[in-house]
């Protein structure tokens, strides 16, 4: 219940917060009033080489510029707490918090805000805060609303260390892959919008968020480190979640649905990869796989959790 | 002739294109879906016939498409042939390209230096002999690679990406070869043992044998194993009452004939392995137990008979056949481990353990049908040359007297059963270590930059010395700035900056 309190109240700050960033974006259009274009043409020295994310730089008295700060100390804040309200469950259940959906979608949309959060130490990410909270909130919304249930102990099948590190594995990738594709989505809001400059054509209401963001290419590449980061993690955790499912079912491959779209999605993000050094391939159809893989990611926890049995049943919904 | 070679050329340069690799990667996925979405014979064999008994049209159309074994089927297999065959047609010509590479020194500095993406320029007077030498020697050469050359010193970095990257590929191709191999020469079986009966590794004692197909029975270890007991656990109470909290089975294995027998504990998550095969803890229920007499007093039936479990709360069906006793007799019905009775809707269980365990039975009398020579299942009654000749529910140790002196059945206890899936895979371990080697590939190939950093000194027009600094990122990896200035820095102790005006 403990976790239950807190997750709420992370959920309300959360909230809070979301509504502040909209108003740092609204200034930021102001004062960032260069043209995409602009920025993409620019000459190749030392120090754009170094790859520097400060976009917004100039604007550290503005309004804009406060309530980003604000909203980034209270994603760390919230984040934290949503953390707290995991361990909080972990020591109610005597066991690690990650047996059922309800705790499932904690440990994911923990996973996502903190990789939001480590990701914002070195660089400025306050742009995309919006972008990463709201689908944070709506996990957390379907958890305590939908797939709520009380702590209790495990199934049988789940009484394993091997449930500390696959399923941790991918949770981190779940996490990671989601803010990974929120760049990707945001990368195709600023090529449309840059390639209309280019062409001479109005941006369009959509094309005008590109103004709020870095160039489309930073986008581009800020997505494919996630990715290419978190692929050998994903493999990992589908590894690992192999040899577990050889001592608990007697074979490590079986094309149980979970494993199917854990393979699926292991192929799509193979295919993302492949796309990125494949001429004709790179860019706007690459970041379309990496959505594709993030759908893969999604139908494998709500669809197949919930709707389609097999042998991952520990969702814990009735 | 030379058409055709020119044609299969073609066919094979598209073959190991990445854009056909792509492609089949989407096909593979896309390929996969219906695997998860209609129940599949290696998984669910039951349901496949479920759904075929209620499509009997649809369902015949979707298997002719292998809809129901996705996995084995064979436009699964090509398509994940296919793409094998131009993964190989891609990496093995690059594992050559590789060799060469490294057997190479790295590549002599472009002409143009400036027009790379990072690039540094001074002027100094010190010669470029001298220059060249101290900042090929200064340069850590620790994951580099240097060359100098007459005018620059050439240094790259980032040649185990390649390798790594190549590692990964042949790992895959090596993971399907050891599944494939792990399915032909392994088996798999599942067998239900009572407490206090055993099970001894023979083709004929398994209730399912699937073997591959290279795999002969006579090669099947003569180990055998008794259960003495299964415990099952349940939680009691809250949102997620009845739900199972542990299982374990004890049983002695003896993994020969006559080797000495040992305890052990199964567990869900620890299986038994014994000469080669791994033995799991797959599922679970109850075998009630009946003494069954005939009209005359001869005892014509006294075991326990395994019921299987229909729900979460364990009701039961089973039947136990007499045929021994004259008429034949039989008994069909259920045994519910804790039951309750409400109006609506009759008995049921209500929690899985045996806290009060009653079985619902009725009696059967005429032919089982036995030596009609058609297979029958052992948790059915063919009833229709049967007359039932009566009810009863029983408590553990209740007799009941069947009508008319036809006999008596006494129901004296219950034991539990475990069910037990066997398996055999000599491919196992070959796959777990390309696993292994294919994320260490991964990861290399994934997170090692590969860059290139030249330094050239030409004279310049006045007399001096012109430095060049550029560097050539070949990956999206930051740090090249970082290299190309630590590069300036060394070459730049030496030879400091003049400016003449």
């Amino acid at each position: 219940m403990t976790g239950f309190v807190a997750a709420m109240v992370a959920f309300a700050i959360s909230l809070s917060k979301s509504r502040r960033i909209e108003s740092l974006e609204a200034s930021v259009a102001r004062i960032n009033a260069i043209s995409p274009a602009a920025r993409l043409g620019g000459t190749a020295t030392l120090e754009q080489a170094t790859v520097s994310t400060a976009v917004f730089e100039g604007d550290e008295r503005g309004a804009g510029r406060r309530a980003g700060n604000i909203g980034m100390s209270l994603t760390w804040l919230s984040t934290l707490l949503l953390g707290a309200s995991i361990l909080c469950r972990g020591i109610s259940a005597h066991r690690l918090p990650w047996g059922n959906m309800y705790e499932f979608s904690l440990a994911a949309g923990f996973a996502i805000a903190i990789s939001y959060c480590v990701l914002s130490v070195k660089r400025d990410l306050r742009w995309l805060g919006l972008f990463i909270v709201v689908p944070v909130l709506l996990d957390l919304g379907i958890a305590t609303t939908v797939l709520y249930t009380d702590s209790e102990d495990l199934v049988p099948a789940l009484h394993s260390y091997w449930l500390a590190i696959h399923v941790t594995a991918a949770t981190v990738c779940v996490g990671a892959f989601s803010v990974g594709a929120a760049l990707s989505a945001l990368y195709l809001v600023a090529e449309r919008a840059e390639s209309r400059i280019l062409a001479g054509q109005d941006v369009g209401r959509i094309g005008a968020l590109a103004k709020r963001l870095p160039s489309a290419d930073r986008l581009d590449l800020m997505a494919y480190r996630i990715h290419a980061f978190m692929f050998p993690l994903w493999t990992f955790a589908v590894i690992s979640g192999a040899i577990w499912a050889e001592a608990a079912w007697g074979r490590y491959w079986g094309w149980d649905p979970k494993e199917t779209w854990a393979f699926i999605t292991w192929v799509i993000y193979a295919a993302y990869l492949h796309a990125r050094v494949t001429v004709g391939w790179r860019g706007r159809k690459a970041a379309y796989i990496a959505l594709a893989g993030i759908t893969a990611i999604l139908v494998n926890y709500f669809v197949v959790n919930i709707l389609i049995p097999g042998l991952h049943s520990y969702s814990g919904v009735k | 002739m030379g058409s055709f070679t020119a044609w299969m050329r073609w066919l094979w340069r598209q073959l190991t294109s990445m854009r056909i690799a792509l492609f089949l990667l989407f096909l593979l996925a896309l390929a996969s879906v219906p695997g998860s979405i209609f129940p599949q014979r290696g998984t669910a064999p039951a349901k496949v016939s479920q759904y075929l008994r209620d499509n009997p049209k649809s369902g015949l159309i979707l298997d002719r498409l292998h809809m129901f074994d996705v996995f084995a089927s064979p436009w699964f297999a090509a398509i994940y042939l296919l793409l094998f065959i131009s993964l190989a047609g891609c990496v093995i010509p690059r594992l050559f390209e590789y060799w060469k590479e490294l057997r190479s020194e790295p590549p002599a500095a472009p002409k143009n230096l400036s027009r790379l993406g990072v690039y540094q320029t001074w002027q100094s007077d010190v010669s470029a002999e001298l220059s060249l030498q101290s900042t090929a020697q200064g340069w850590d050469k620790k994951g580099w690679r240097v060359r100098t050359g007459s005018d620059y010193v050439s240094a790259e970095r980032g040649y185990a990406r390649e390798f790594g990257n190549l590692l990964f590929h042949f790992s895959l191709l090596g993971l399907l070869v050891a599944v494939g191999i792990g399915s032909s020469y392994g088996f798999r079986g599942t067998v239900i043992v009572r407490e206090g009966f055993g099970f001894a590794n023979n083709v004929t004692q398994y209730d399912s044998f699937t073997p591959g197909r290279a795999f002969s029975v006579n090669d099947l270890a003569p180990f055998s194993f008794s259960l003495s007991k299964f415990h099952a656990a349940y939680q009691v109470g809250g949102m997620q009452s009845g739900a199972a909290r542990e299982f374990h089975a004890d049983v002695s294995v003896k993994a020969a004939p006559n080797a000495k027998s040992k305890k052990v504990r199964i567990e869900v998550n620890e299986p038994l392995r014994v000469a080669g095969v791994t033995v799991y803890l797959v599922g679970h229920g109850y075998s009630p137990e009946f003494t069954l007499r005939d009209s005359k007093g001869n005892v014509v039936w006294k075991d326990a008979a395994v019921f299987l479990p229909q729900d979460a709360n364990f009701t039961s069906n089973g039947v136990v056949k007499a045929p021994d006793s004259v008429p034949q007799l039989g008994l069909q019905g259920y045994f519910l481990p804790t039951v309750t009775t409400d109006f609506s809707m009759g008995p049921r269980s209500i929690f899985p353990a045996a806290n009060d365990p009653k079985v619902f039975m009725s009696a059967w009398q005429g032919d089982l049908g036995l030596d009609s020579g058609i297979p029958q299942s052992v948790y059915q009654l063919d009833t229709t040359k049967m007359k039932r000749i009566g009810k009863e529910e029983l408590a553990p140790g209740e007799k009941w007297v069947l009508p008319n002196g036809q006999g008596v059945v006494e129901f004296t206890g219950y034991r539990q059963w475990a069910a037990f899936s066997l398996a055999h895979d000599p491919g196992k371990g070959w796959a777990l270590l390309f696993a292994i080697l294919a994320i260490a590939g991964l990861t290399m190939s994934l997170l090692i930059p590969r860059r290139r950093v030249w330094l050239r000194i030409t004279e310049s027009q006045d007399g001096g010395n012109l430095y060049e600094v550029g560097g050539l990122a070949k990956t999206q990896a930051p740090g090249l700035p970082a290299d190309v200035t630590k590069l300036a820095q060394i070459a730049f102790v030496n030879a400091p900056e003049v400016t003449r005006d």
